[in-house]
């Protein structure tokens, strides 16, 4: 991918994430991660490459990748001015294709699961940050995608708020993509993790595999010293 | 994508009618003109040809500042979020542009009915299709605003927009006729399509309908539409909008 002005920011990453898995996107800032998730959500063109994306092709049917996947950005993506319950309902009717009584189904459903129940009145600048990061899970979840892309979903998170979602993510039981700055939560939660650095894939295994009895962290720092 | 342009339609519209205070502070200035420079216009000229000016006033301070919305949209990631689903650009941008169409005709018919107060007297037919012309306005001018707040920096819009609405009004004849202004500022007024929209509106209100002006007229805001919305949908799509 190269942006105008000729900055390259990923090249030639290739990677394979299994139906089920939970595969993890390290590297530092800058490093490629959110770059190669927007384009794995349609979001920004590759400038070359190919994908398949939740079984579809990323540059011939990018409608098809959009229907099988949930995109959480990096950063918030909540109304600062609108009531959460009516943006989750616009967001199911047009990601779900869902009727009007369905989409709100759909919604009391998911923030029933995501600990948000009673939140629907309240516009998104009045949520925490927790709360906030819950309800862009729910966004990329309601139309019950096979692949979930999660930029950074914890970062600014305290402890308590960060445990919660992560916990939220593992008992979907659906394939995910995320990228982490926190090592421990990548070790705990990813079944395979890739480290990405400059724009390419520097290594990639299981965390054990990454680990071959460092920590995580020995890992990390070696690799992108 | 009919089905998902109804749905933005009225999440938009809901949210347009909930700021009560928002449409009524866009329509004064119009509002303004026509109860506090009116009596003073007519006296050279009639109702008839300063409200269809006035409208288009409305239409460049109203749907032309639309693109605020969407700056705030993208900042916030709301954008992306919907870029994400599987709705099409345009049903993205149509939702919007339809609902600050239908907010100028809802501004522009308040005008019309003070106009009429103050001693507007176009025929019926003529306001009607007055009014047609102003939904296709907002359409246009709306999206325009939303293609220049997504290419240009957040920073850069709320100036550029002001800066661009002024001389469009100015050389659209909106305040006076620009038959009335030297030769290179008519010339030079020839170049805005809004000049052609006004005229034609005006000639509708005096109660002309089948005339070179009105054919003109809508020829050029139909095309000057089509050709807005097809940009507006280009830079929606575009990777890095």
């Amino acid at each position: 991918m190269t942006f105008k002005g000729g900055v390259e920011a990923v090249r030639g990453i290739s990677l394979d994430v299994a139906p089920g898995e939970i595969v993890g996107f390290l590297g530092p800032n800058g490093a490629g991660k959110s770059t190669t998730m927007r384009m794995l959500a349609t979001l920004l063109r590759p400038t070359s490459g190919t994908a398949t994306v939740a079984g579809h092709d990323l540059l011939s049917d990018p409608s098809g990748v959009r229907r099988g996947i949930g995109y959480v950005g990096q950063g918030t993506s909540v109304a600062p001015f609108t009531p959460i319950g009516e943006e989750l309902v616009l967001q199911a009717q047009l990601a779900a294709r869902l009727g009007l009584d369905e989409a709100r189904a759909r919604v009391r459903e998911l923030m029933a699961l995501l600990d948000l129940e009673g939140l629907e009145h309240r516009i998104g600048a009045s949520l925490s940050g927790g709360q906030q990061r819950r309800v862009d899970l729910a966004f990329g979840l309601l139309h019950k995608p096979s692949l979930l892309i999660l930029d950074e979903p914890s970062t600014g998170l305290d402890p308590a708020s960060r445990a919660a979602l992560w916990e939220h993510v593992k008992g979907l039981g659906i394939t995910v993509l995320l990228s982490t700055h926190y090592l421990e939560e990548a070790d705990a939660l990813c079944d395979r993790l890739y480290l990405i650095d400059k724009g390419v894939v520097t290594a990639s295994g299981t965390p054990a595999e990454l680990k071959a009895g460092r920590t995580l962290d020995e890992f990390y720092l070696e690799a992108t010293r | 994508m009919i089905r998902d342009t109804g749905v933005l339609l009225r999440h938009y519209l809901r949210q347009v009618f909930k700021q009560k205070y928002g449409l009524v502070i866009t329509a004064a200035q119009p509002l303004f003109f026509l109860v506090l420079f009116g009596p003073l216009f007519t006296r050279i000229g009639s109702w008839e040809v300063l409200v269809p000016g006035l409208i288009i006033q409305l239409g460049l301070m109203s749907a032309g500042m639309a693109g605020f919305g969407i700056v705030v949209d993208k900042r916030f990631g709301v954008l992306d979020r919907l870029r994400a689903t599987r709705t099409s650009r345009l049903a993205l941008l149509l939702g919007r542009v339809l609902s600050n169409a239908a907010v100028l005709l809802v501004q522009a018919t308040a005008l019309i009915a003070v106009g009429y107060a103050l001693g507007l007297r176009a025929p019926v037919v003529g306001v009607l299709l007055g009014l047609a012309m102003v939904i296709v306005l907002g359409i246009s001018l709306a999206s325009l605003s939303y293609a220049a707040a997504l290419s240009v920096p957040k920073s850069l819009f709320p100036s550029l927009a002001s800066t661009v609405v002024v001389p469009l009004m100015l050389l659209s004849g909106a305040f006076l006729p620009m038959s009335m202004a030297p030769d290179w500022l008519y010339a030079l007024s020839r170049a805005n399509p809004f000049t052609y929209s006004v005229d034609a509106m005006r000639e509708l209100f005096a109660g002309h309908f089948l005339t070179p002006t009105v054919a003109v007229g809508v020829a050029v805001t139909a095309a000057f539409t089509a050709v807005s919305l097809l940009v507006g949908t280009r830079i929606f799509g575009r990777a890095n909008a």
